[in-house]
This record gives C-alpha cells, sequence and structure tokens, in this order.
C-alpha cells in the first residue's frame, strides 16, 4: 500500500480535518490508487529542468502607496458565524 | 422561437430597437427556468424577484456602447462573489455567505448593464468534472437527463444549453469551462491566465484558476470577453496587456492560418465517434483556407499526474481559510479551537474535496515535496516548453476536448482516478496557463453533443476565436435543441 490508514490520519491532522475510520480506509485506498498513477512523472528526467509556479511569466506590479476604497468593518464581519461587534468570537484557546 | 433562446447579440438588437424590453426577456428566462428545472436543476440560487426588478431600471436606462449587455440576463457560477446574493461554491461549509463585494468579472458585467438572474450548480469549490460533487444535488445533461453534464461549471453549461439564461460565466482550472461547454453543446472559452482578474474569484488553484464565458455561440463569447478582460489592481496575476474587441476578430476565411494536430491527442483512448467528429471540424478549419500539419506534444501523458498534485497541493493551501471563524459553517462542540477547527471542516467539506486536502497537504509534506509537488512543477515547465515549441509551427491546435461524451450519472463518481484521466485533454493546456475554446463540432450517433477543442498561444484568443468562428459559420446551425 503506498498510504496507510495511519498516514491519511496524520496528513488529516496537519490538515485540521476529522477523518472518520470508514473515510480513512476509502481515502487510503483511492490515494494509494492515485500515488500509483503518478509514479509515470518519475519516467521524465528533470534533472536540469527548473520548476514553473505560474505559466505566464510577469512581473511583480508596483503601486504608489496610498489608501483606496476598502471594505467597512462591519461588512467584513457581516458573515461571521460568532461575533461581538468588531472581533471574532473563538472557543476558548487558554 | 422564444424570448430565452436568444443569443446575446440578437438579444441585445432586440432590446436597441426597443422590439422588446429587459423585463420581457428576464420573465421568459424565468419562466423557462420554473419549467425545466425540475429536471435539469442547473441553479444553486435563482434571483428571481431581484432579477426582475434590475431589468426594470434597465429598462429605463439610456443605451450606450458602454454598456454592451444592458438588460441582458446572465448566470453567473456560484464560485464567483456576488455581492448581497449567496454564494456557496457549492460547498456546505459556505452556508449562509453573502459576499460583502463583487468578483471584478461580475463588477464589469453588472457595469455593462447585465442583469444576473442567478448562480449556476458546480462540483464542489469547482474540483469535478461532472457536477456530482456538488454539495447540493447533481445537475443533469439538457441532452439526455441521465447523463452528467460535465463539470466542474455543469450548471453554467446546462443553464445555457437549456435556455434558463441567455449566457453565462464558468471558470476553469483544469477544463472545467471546456469541458462541460463540450458536453452540453455549447461554447466555452477559458482565456490565457492572467487575461481576466481573479479578484473574487473564490481560489480552488490559484496559478491555473480563471474565468471565461459559457455562451450559445462564438460571437458571444468575444462579447463577453470584451466585457471581462484586462488589468485589474485588485488580482497582482491580472495581466497588464491591451485588449482588442474580439468581435473583429470573427471573419470568415482562415487563409494562411497553420493548425496542428497533437499527435497524443488521436491516440488510443479517444472514442472513435468523437474523433471523427472533431476530424470533421478541422475539415471544417481546412475549407476555410487553413493548412493543417502534425504537431507532436510529447509530455501530453504526464500532464494529469501534474496536475492532479499541483492544484490539490494549491487547493489544500488556499482553502485552510475555511476554518469556521470568519464566514460559513461552524461546528462547535463546546471544546477547543483545533476540535472546532476539525469538527467544522468535517462536517462542512464533501468527499473530493476532502480527497484532494489529503492528496495535497500529502504532496507538500516534508519528505514527500520533492519527490510528488516539485517534480510535478518541473514536468509542468516540460508541458509549456511542448506548446511554445508546437506554436514555433502553428497558429493554433484543434483537438478533441474530452475523450468521450458525456457519461452517465453515477458511472465514475466512486472512481477517482478514472475521472481524473478523463481531463487529459483540457489539463495540458491550463497546465500551460494557454487560452481555449470549445465549440459544438455535431453529434454522436446517439444525439450526444461533441465539441472541438482549439488552444492558441498566451494572449491568442483573437486567433482561437477566429477559427472558432469559421468553425461555426461552416457547421451551421446546430440544428437540433435539447427536448425537455
Amino acid at each position: 500500500m503506498r498510504i496507510t490508514k495511519e498516514e491519511v490520519e496524520h496528513v488529516a491532522k496537519l490538515a485540521r480535518l476529522k477523518v472518520t475510520e470508514d473515510e480513512k480506509e476509502t481515502y487510503a485506498g483511492q490515494l494509494a490508487r492515485v500515488l500509483e498513477y503518478m509514479d509515470k512523472l518519475k519516467e521524465v528526467p528533470t534533472e536540469d529542468v527548473a520548476p514553473t509556479f505560474h505559466a505566464v511569466e510577469l512581473k511583480t506590479p508596483f503601486r504608489e502607496d496610498v489608501p483606496g476604497e476598502s471594505l467597512a468593518p462591519e461588512e467584513t464581519m457581516s458573515n461571521a458565524p460568532e461575533k461581538d461587534s468588531d472581533s471574532f468570537i473563538v472557543p476558548r484557546v487558554i | 422561437m422564444e424570448l430565452y433562446d436568444l443569443s446575446i447579440a440578437r438579444c441585445r438588437k432586440l432590446l436597441e430597437e426597443r422590439e422588446v424590453t429587459s423585463r420581457e426577456v428576464t420573465a421568459s428566462v424565468l419562466g423557462r427556468i420554473e419549467r425545466v428545472e425540475g429536471s435539469v436543476r442547473s441553479f444553486i440560487t435563482v434571483n428571481a424577484e431581484e432579477a426582475l426588478n434590475d431589468a426594470a431600471l434597465k429598462d429605463k436606462e439610456e443605451q450606450s456602447p458602454e454598456k454592451p449587455l444592458l438588460g441582458v440576463p446572465l448566470a453567473v457560477k456560484d464560485i464567483i462573489c456576488t455581492k448581497g446574493l449567496r454564494t456557496t461554491c457549492g460547498s456546505r461549509i459556505l452556508e449562509g455567505f453573502v459576499p460583502p463585494f463583487d468578483a471584478t468579472c461580475v463588477a464589469r458585467l453588472r457595469s455593462a448593464g447585465a442583469v444576473i438572474i442567478g448562480k449556476t450548480n458546480l462540483d464542489e469549490f469547482a474540483m469535478g468534472s461532472s457536477t456530482e460533487n456538488s454539495g447540493f444535488f447533481p445537475t443533469k445533461n439538457p441532452w439526455d437527463l441521465n447523463r452528467v453534464p460535465g463539470g466542474s461549471s455543469g450548471g453554467s453549461a446546462a443553464a445555457v444549453a437549456a435556455g434558463e439564461c441567455i449566457g453565462s460565466l464558468g471558470t476553469d482550472t483544469g477544463g472545467s469551462i471546456r469541458q462541460p461547454a463540450s458536453h452540453c453543446g455549447v461554447v466555452g472559452l477559458k482565456p490565457t491566465y492572467g487575461r481576466v482578474s481573479r479578484y473574487g474569484l473564490v481560489a480552488f488553484a490559484s496559478s491555473l484558476d480563471q474565468a471565461g464565458p459559457i455562451t450559445k455561440d462564438v460571437l458571444d463569447a468575444a462579447i463577453l470577453m470584451n466585457v471581462i478582460s484586462g488589468h485589474d489592481p485588485k488580482d497582482s496575476t491580472c495581466a497588464p496587456v491591451e485588449v482588442p474587441d474580439f468581435t473583429e476578430s470573427l471573419i470568415p476565411g482562415l487563409g494562411g492560418l497553420k493548425v496542428g494536430l497533437p499527435r497524443e491527442y488521436f491516440g488510443e483512448g479517444v472514442d472513435p465517434e468523437v474523433a471523427g467528429l472533431v476530424r470533421r471540424a478541422v475539415e471544417m478549419l481546412k475549407d476555410a483556407g487553413a493548412e493543417v500539419k502534425e504537431v507532436s506534444l510529447p509530455h501530453t501523458d504526464y500532464a494529469v499526474a501534474a496536475y492532479y498534485i499541483i492544484a490539490p497541493a494549491e487547493a489544500s493551501s488556499n482553502l485552510a481559510r475555511y476554518d469556521g471563524v470568519r464566514y460559513g459553517l461552524r461546528v462547535d462542540e463546546d471544546r477547543g479551537l483545533r476540535e472546532m477547527y476539525e469538527a467544522t471542516r468535517a462536517k462542512g467539506f464533501g468527499a473530493e474535496v476532502k480527497r484532494r486536502i489529503v492528496l495535497g497537504t500529502y504532496a507538500l509534506s516534508s519528505g514527500y515535496y520533492d519527490a510528488y509537488y516539485r517534480k510535478a512543477s518541473q514536468v509542468r515547465t516540460l508541458v509549456l516548453n511542448d506548446f511554445k515549441e508546437a506554436f514555433k509551427e502553428v497558429d493554433i491546435i484543434a483537438a478533441p476536448v474530452a475523450p468521450t461524451p458525456a457519461f452517465k450519472l453515477g458511472e465514475l463518481v466512486d472512481d477517482p482516478l478514472t475521472m481524473y484521466l478523463s481531463d487529459v485533454f483540457t489539463l495540458p493546456g491550463s497546465l500551460a496557463g494557454i487560452p481555449g475554446i470549445s465549440i459544438p463540432a455535431g453529434f454522436t450517433s446517439r444525439g450526444l453533443p461533441v465539441g472541438v477543442q482549439i488552444l492558441g498561444p498566451h494572449f491568442g484568443e483573437e486567433v482561437i476565436l477566429k477559427a472558432a468562428y469559421n468553425v461555426e459559420l461552416a457547421r451551421g446551425d446546430l440544428g437540433k435543441a435539447p427536448e425537455l
């Protein structure tokens, strides 16, 4: 098996995703097949090939550092599941 | 002919001549939605009341060249933010989300005078090729209700095919405009990466995502491209490139044009009827004066593997934002913050999204980064170089969009790898960031539409539109409509 249930569990934890035992089993099986297919890439010699992260060449655009229009605080907060005026409420951390 | 059947160009002409009102067209489209939506299910949200009010206002506005879409009812894929109109991305995790802003492409539609009729269904966060991964319900193919419309912009393509809108916007990360357009018998254009602003397009894979038109004909695609293209200071990857009038490239005749047929796209695994219809479209290009020659894109066979590492890797990072704090669903079990994150994401995301988050996180994780993510990004360079080489010899490339016509609902849904492999002909162009258009070439013996894909070099939208227009001219009217 290319990817075990334990690995799925570990990766899911890194991604902050709770997975059930059934999901671990299913994903491990499906991802094993997918990863096996990905092995194709090993056939390609890439030693001197630079990676591409953006296919269209672009320079970083610069602009003057002047404030523009932006959303009002109440608009940015409008979708919060729990809030207190302009603060997001989260479960107790400490 | 009913008003809902109109193309954007014909709708505008009738509106301009005051033959019809926007309210009448909008009401006709809404009536059509009411009649066929029970079987097709293109829409997650129909914006009926507001669209009618908006249309009435448009009828009072003065016509102007700045408003080429004045009064035209359009649908928008539900992964593109619409101010004040709920945007779900086809996901339960965005429950109740109402964007406080418009995506730049939507803002441009609105300032061109368009009426937003509703938000169309999609695979959750655009991850899929069939619209079956929607967190709400699958959309059906209007040509055969037992089949998928393709995906991920299946709702937009089905809505255009079924007359549930005059035109629409979709998004394409690995084929999500071109493939559903092909399966639904409509026109779909994926612009060059950077041609259209991604601001307000909810991110799936940021180095690949592009919004583009799905329309009834090539002229309409050009009209929408004129409106949505162009630099946007809100998206640093949106290229500061001049936007031509795309409608001006729609002229008959292709004298001097060189068309490449990539031999890797016509091999085994392509349905013979699909290959036949694509070759017929290539004959049409030839008849219009183009010269056709074989080219090679030798790394085609590696594009699926590279894409399905790169896109999930980017997605796993982009989707980290759904944490139950700032918007959408929150599942609080009265335990800690971390437990809240995990429970929210477990409940809110569907199976395919979870699968891709796990795959992407794995490909980026310590020990695997070089073997998967870096390797895939190097192969991406080779795929891009294949196209660069080919475009030294030819002006455009003609190819199938997908290896088969629309498949049956449920056929591939439990087999992710086979579903991924069905994207084999759209993924290379996506990795290379080049523009591509799908236009209907004809129908299979079972009556399923099949598109031909025309690819061009970076910022070569004009030449692919011109070629597509010539196929459309030679093909003539589709000659039939979905029976709904």
